[in-house]
């Protein structure tokens, strides 16, 4: 079973560098975060082998939250080939983040 | 074809689930798009459920022992949006956001309500970037900063109380000179030093740079005065919008009758003007948008259910 990726400053970069990526900015205290912890989780296997399914725990890595200027949680951030090309902000539908990582493979 | 489909899954849906599978239905999904729990787990305390009174615990926490019971009788969870309820003969058919549809012979929605936009020059700009309505998300981000907190009700009083614990300072804006919240925590908040009221003002405008909100620019109501607030977050809490949306048909009319405030018209025994639908918590009419009562609605309302199938059967 596929899994997401669990990010840090270390391996941030190298992650994201190619193809698609999506990075779940939340944090433990976050109640929309952990609505949709069950939703990043089948997406981690939905996109198996097509997109990079990620998250970064906002509270142990701030120097992230910070350098992408994370200021609301969840932060849902899509990356292609190192790059920011779409982002949201707060929970929504699998089927929303689905079309969103689609529009961009 | 499903005994009972719930539409949201919080306070209300999930007590519908467990009243109605404890009561013996087999067939009952309960449709939330993530991992349920509801608007409260957004809240930093909770003093006003009868039966749980442990300080310092959040809303996410009191949630977690509920998701525990009300999955324990057999209900069923189905992370998918519901776009639409409609009504075919004496069934009724839920249709997913993703196309397909689900028949059902009862209908309970409890789909709750969503912070409401105050329409301020700059809101929809900085939304998500400086502008905030869920202190205990995103209270985080501004630790040792000036926040600025916009409301007068229970919500906005309870959490500038909470944002005063991480930030340096607090203002408080308010349109009025008086106070809707309760008076506990009116008095609470005016004990509080890091907090500064500031009444009878309204925001003009949120502004803004690349990085986000810098500031507010405000007006005295009373006196026309106009002054600026530096600082890096605003956090709205201006009321609630019902989530109503799935009662509606393609066409955009309601399927069932609702108030001129888009809340569901229902009896005392949740039922709508549809028969075999039910609508509970935050959304129907005279909600008093507490978790004790939209858990009783659930309740009721899977009851009701329970009973309307015994007589169709």
């Amino acid at each position: 079973m596929a899994k997401y990726v669990e990010l840090t400053k270390n391996n941030f970069d190298a992650t994201v560098a190619n193809g698609v990526t999506m990075v779940d900015f939340w944090a433990p205290w976050c109640g929309p975060c952990r609505m949709i912890a069950p939703v990043v989780e089948e997406l981690a296997e939905d996109f198996d082998g097509r997109a990079t399914i990620a998250k970064v725990n906002t509270d142990e890595e701030q120097e992230l939250a910070v350098k992408y200027g994370i200021r609301s949680i969840p932060a849902i951030l899509f990356f292609k080939d190192g790059q920011v090309v779409d982002q949201m902000v707060g929970a929504a539908s699998k089927d929303a983040f689905a079309s969103k990582i689609n529009a961009i493979l | 074809m499903l005994d009972c489909a719930i539409i949201g899954g919080g306070p209300a849906g999930l007590t519908a689930g467990l009243y109605t599978t404890r009561g013996g239905l087999k067939n009952v999904v309960m449709f939330e798009m993530g991992m349920p729990g509801g608007q409260i787990t957004q809240s930093s305390e909770i003093e006003n459920y009868p039966g749980f009174y442990q300080h310092g615990k959040t809303g996410m926490d009191f949630m977690e022992t509920w998701q525990e019971q009300c999955f324990a009788f057999g209900l069923k969870h189905e992370m998918k949006k519901v776009e639409r309820v409609s009504k075919e003969k004496e069934h009724f058919v839920v249709t997913l956001e993703d196309g397909n549809s689900i028949e059902a012979k009862t209908v309970i929605v409890g789909t709750g309500s969503t912070p409401k936009r105050t329409g301020i020059k700059g809101e929809d700009e900085f939304w998500g970037r400086g502008v905030s309505t869920c202190a205990t998300c995103d209270g985080f981000f501004y630790k040792d900063k000036e926040v600025a907190v916009l409301g007068g009700g229970d919500t906005a009083l309870e959490e500038a109380h909470y944002l005063s614990n991480i930030c340096s300072k607090v203002y408080l804006i308010h349109r009025r000179d008086s106070f809707r919240a309760s008076p506990t925590t009116v008095d609470r908040i005016k004990n509080i030093d890091n907090i500064e009221i500031i009444t009878n003002t309204i925001i003009e405008e949120i502004e803004g740079d690349m990085m986000g909100v810098t500031g507010v620019r405000l007006k005295n109501i009373k006196t026309d005065e106009k002054s600026n607030l530096k600082v890096p977050g605003l956090f709205i809490f201006v009321g609630h919008n019902v989530n109503n949306s799935v009662l509606k048909d393609e066409g955009g009319n309601f399927i069932c009758d609702m108030s001129d405030w888009g809340q569901v018209v229902v009896d005392l025994s949740m039922r709508t003007s549809i028969k075999g639908l039910y609508a509970t918590g935050d959304m129907r009419i005279e909600a008093p948008k507490q978790v004790v009562s939209a858990a009783g609605d659930g309740a009721v309302a899977a009851l009701q259910v329970i009973s309307y199938l015994q007589e169709e059967s």
